[in-house]
């Protein structure tokens, strides 16, 4: 009884959360209305007893993922009237994203997968399982390969990245911050005899 | 479950929160007592000594001079998350302590196996610390953007730059613990750092000791890295702010320290276990509260000696200096756990094998 109910906190706050991004005027508002949406997808994730799941969703998309996307858009010019001006444009082609989403999820909701006696079944774990070392386990044996590749994947992003950023300008003047730390006193005085 | 027993569940989790939150905010008050005091003594003054005896009900005239100050909003700011931003930085520090076990007990007795002293005992308990210190980010980004003024937005910005580099090498000095202590449960870290000084994960692990505490400096932006509020920038993301909301501010400063503190005692040095077994016979609570105390001490202590660091000279220590250093210790770690020969060694420390 108190799982439904925090299931229901869980998914309406979540889906409220959701509804204000799209809705929000004010992008900071709408960012914040996201993170908040991931911590009500954090809390399903612990009714469902992956705890790990739940903290490391916090930790990587709201502790580091949503930072960044902040500091993008705490640059942007907030101004409304532009942002508004492609709405007829788009209104077709997104007008027919909506319809077709909308369809799916009244054929998923509708096949069965989601009735009441589905999701009761859902199967807790015994207080000993350790989530995090299940997860470990499967994940550097079973999906070994797959895993390896992802890391690599972000290897390459990470120094692609890095390589797109990166300007040497020539003109530009740097500290040398290990020469300054080793300076000794005799470098910089002389004693001189009067 | 009854509606009677879950009234009863409820009445004793707010107990207990209340016996976590309101010695925090005590201690919070005469930590800023003793700062000053203590800084007071370095520097060959005397710090607050008018107020009641000894300047003992300073921090009270403190915060009741603060509580009747007017709150100040501009006029442009974006009402809601200016104020928002005070409470999004205060509810991280205060969320954290959940999971920090302040010691075991069987309560004189009473039971016949010991309890840990926590809120909630979780599995991921290190990863839950770690996820909500990270949120403590956004008070900070969210004062400066809300204040509508030039310092906030850059001091907000250079705090935030810095906030999620010292993460990086303090997570990373965490996989270490984890490595050794086989759990992310903070009671079993402690448990794993049983029977005296020479078990304590501050001996293999020394220079992750320093780089866990240093970036917790970082992270809650005390002296030498308190850049963020540097008179360059006014006070950095909180010049707008007065009276309560500002009080909120330091607040949350001051909670961060004794986490960082509390933290770094539970990983590194062993909890509430005494450096001689010998010792046991007092109690845990107060080994690990004591040192506690002696590293807020160590923090203080810090403000009063070292000057402020250059952003670059930060930036450098943080991504040139703790990284490597971090990862390079996972990297001997690892060797030392798996090659036979050396596994002799380190399994002295190693809780899971």
């Amino acid at each position: 009884m108190l799982e439904t109910a925090f299931f229901n906190l869980f998914a309406g706050l979540s889906i409220f959360a959701g509804l204000g991004v799209v809705l929000s005027r004010n992008t900071m508002h709408a960012v914040m209305f996201l993170i908040f949406c991931f911590f009500n997808a954090a809390g399903l994730f612990f009714l469902l007893d992956a705890e790990f799941l739940g903290i490391i969703l916090i930790l990587i998309y709201v502790g580091a993922v949503m930072v960044l996307f902040m500091f993008a858009i705490m640059m942007l010019e907030v101004n409304v009237s532009k942002m508004r001006e492609g709405f007829q444009q788009y209104l077709p082609i997104g007008g027919m994203i909506a319809v077709i989403l909308l369809i799916e999820f009244i054929a998923a909701s509708t096949s069965g997968v989601f009735t009441e006696g589905a999701k009761a079944t859902a199967v807790h774990f015994a207080q000993d399982v350790n989530n995090t070392k299940e997860i470990g386990y499967v994940l550097y044996t079973k999906y070994l390969l797959a895993f390896e590749i992802a890391a690599i994947i972000l290897l390459v992003a990470l120094v692609g990245a890095i390589v797109l950023t990166i300007r040497g300008r020539k003109d530009a003047k740097y500290q040398n911050i290990s020469k300054q730390v080793n300076v000794r006193r005799e470098d910089r005085v002389r004693k001189v005899s009067m | 479950m009854s509606g009677l027993d879950m009234a009863i569940q409820g009445g004793i989790w707010a107990l207990e929160i209340l016996a976590i939150a309101v010695p925090i905010a005590l201690s919070v008050a005469y930590i800023t007592y003793c700062e000053r005091r203590v800084i007071g003594f370095m520097q060959a003054r005397k710090g607050c000594n008018r107020v009641g005896p000894a300047g003992l009900l300073q921090p009270l005239a403190d915060g009741l001079k603060l509580v009747l100050k007017e709150t100040i909003i501009p006029a442009q700011a974006n009402k809601l998350l200016f104020i928002g931003a005070p409470l999004l930085s205060l509810m991280p520090a205060l969320v954290a302590f959940a999971v920090v076990p302040f010691g075991e007990t069987s309560l004189f007795g009473v039971w016949e196996t010991p309890h840990i002293m926590a809120i909630s005992n979780l599995n991921v308990g290190l990863l839950y610390v770690m996820a909500i210190g990270s949120l403590s980010v956004y008070g900070v980004l969210m004062a400066g953007w809300a204040s509508n003024s030039k310092y906030p937005i850059m001091g907000s910005i250079r705090s935030t730059c810095q906030m999620i580099s010292y993460e990086i090498s303090m997570g990373f000095g965490l996989v270490t613990v984890m490595m050794l202590a086989g759990s992310l449960n903070l009671a079993d870290i402690v448990h794993a750092q049983a029977g005296g000084i020479l078990h304590w994960y501050m001996i293999p692990l020394f220079p992750m000791l320093l780089v866990f505490f240093i970036s917790g400096c970082a992270e809650t932006g005390r002296t030498p890295f308190d850049l963020t509020e540097t008179e360059e920038l006014v006070a950095g993301y909180y010049t707008e702010y007065s009276g309560m909301w500002f009080a909120t501010f330091s607040l949350a400063e001051y909670g961060a320290m004794i986490l960082i503190s509390l933290l770094t005692s539970i990983l590194f040095l062993g909890g509430w276990y005494a450096p001689i077994p010998a010792l046991d016979f007092i109690p845990g609570t107060v080994w690990l509260l004591g040192k506690t105390a002696f590293l807020i001490f160590v923090f203080i202590w810090f403000r009063a000696t070292f000057p402020r660091y250059r952003y670059d000279q930060m930036m450098r220590l943080g991504w040139k200096i703790f990284l490597p250093w971090t990862l390079g210790w996972i990297f001997v770690l690892g060797v030392f756990i798996y090659t036979p020969g050396l596994d002799s060694i380190i399994d002295f420390w190693l809780a899971w094998r």
